[in-house]
């Protein structure tokens, strides 16, 4: 399954700022929580952690050393 | 209507008037919607309206003629943008882009010069907008003058690369960003000269080191 942003649903206020921004329309609101459409693939644009207001949603990165 | 004067009502530049006042300021206020990655304002052509995002998010940035792009701000609902041409009367300073579906409440300058005749008492609101606007300037004039923020970014990930055996911690932007003491936008500009430089590879949620030397050098550039 690919990677997802990570969402806390504690800090989500439903503004759903995220799902506008969100060009794959991988986001949605649910019951006033942000949710992730979970085959929908990401591509890490991170829009969605750079707008959201409450810091609910977080793209983190890991960071590798390319194998040679 | 209804909905429009409970959104001016919600706005910093028009706190403290009445139903009445707001109802007339309602009259003059234009809806304009764009789509996600519509431009909304271009930079250095004749500003011709204030705007207040009522829905959706836009980002205000620079462009240079390599085509590099700088983030000013991101505006959410009820904030506003183009304030600056609007009172000096000069080009627009920056272009703006929706990041999403917007919509947009737009005061034309004309207008706008007629409402703080009108109602002068918002001149203090109009103040502490542009206040805040310069202070948010200043703190990026200093990322950007003073600090050499890709070598702390350079660090940063230099010293959280995931071990052989295991993944190592990862990061959000927002987490470089305070760890480097500087600005989330500032940092996404970071790793986006580090990929330029060739020190790295953004690939979708991992950031791959390419050249771990080139990294090294790069981070080495003292502060």
């Amino acid at each position: 399954m690919a990677e997802m942003p990570i969402t806390d649903v504690r800090k989500c206020d439903g503004c759903g700022l995220c799902v506008g921004v969100c060009h794959l329309n991988a986001l949605t609101i649910v019951n006033k929580i942000v949710t992730i459409i979970e085959t929908v693939e990401c591509d890490w644009c991170t829009d969605c952690e750079a707008v959201c207001p409450t810091g609910a949603i977080s793209c983190p990165f890991e960071i590798i050393l390319q194998e040679s | 209507m209804a909905i429009q004067l409970e959104f001016l009502k919600s706005i910093l530049y028009f706190s403290g008037l009445g139903p009445a006042e707001l109802e007339a300021i309602g009259r003059l206020v234009f809806e304009k919607t764009a789509d996600r990655a519509e431009i909304v304002l271009l930079e250095g052509e004749l500003a011709e309206n204030l705007y207040f995002v009522a829905s959706g998010v836009v980002k205000v940035f620079k462009t240079s003629a390599e085509g590099k792009e700088q983030i000013l701000s991101i505006v959410r609902p009820g904030e506003s943008f183009n304030d600056v041409p609007i009172f000096d009367g000069g080009p627009n300073p920056a272009s703006a882009r929706a990041m999403g579906p917007v919509i947009l409440c737009g005061i034309k300058k004309n207008d706008m010069e007629a409402i703080l005749r009108d109602h002068p008492q918002i001149a203090l609101n109009v103040i502490k907008v542009l206040a805040r606007r310069v202070r948010h300037l200043v703190s990026l004039v200093e990322d950007l003058s003073f600090r050499h923020v890709i070598s702390r970014v350079a660090k940063i990930l230099f010293e959280h690369i995931g071990g052989e055996m295991g993944r190592g911690p990862r990061l959000t932007q927002q987490e470089m960003a305070a760890m480097a003491g500087t600005a989330r936008e500032v940092v996404g500009r970071s790793l986006k000269a580090l990929e330029e430089e060739g020190a790295i590879r953004l690939d979708r949620h991992r950031i791959i080191i390419r050249d771990k030397e080139a990294l090294r050098k790069i981070m080495e550039v003292s502060s």
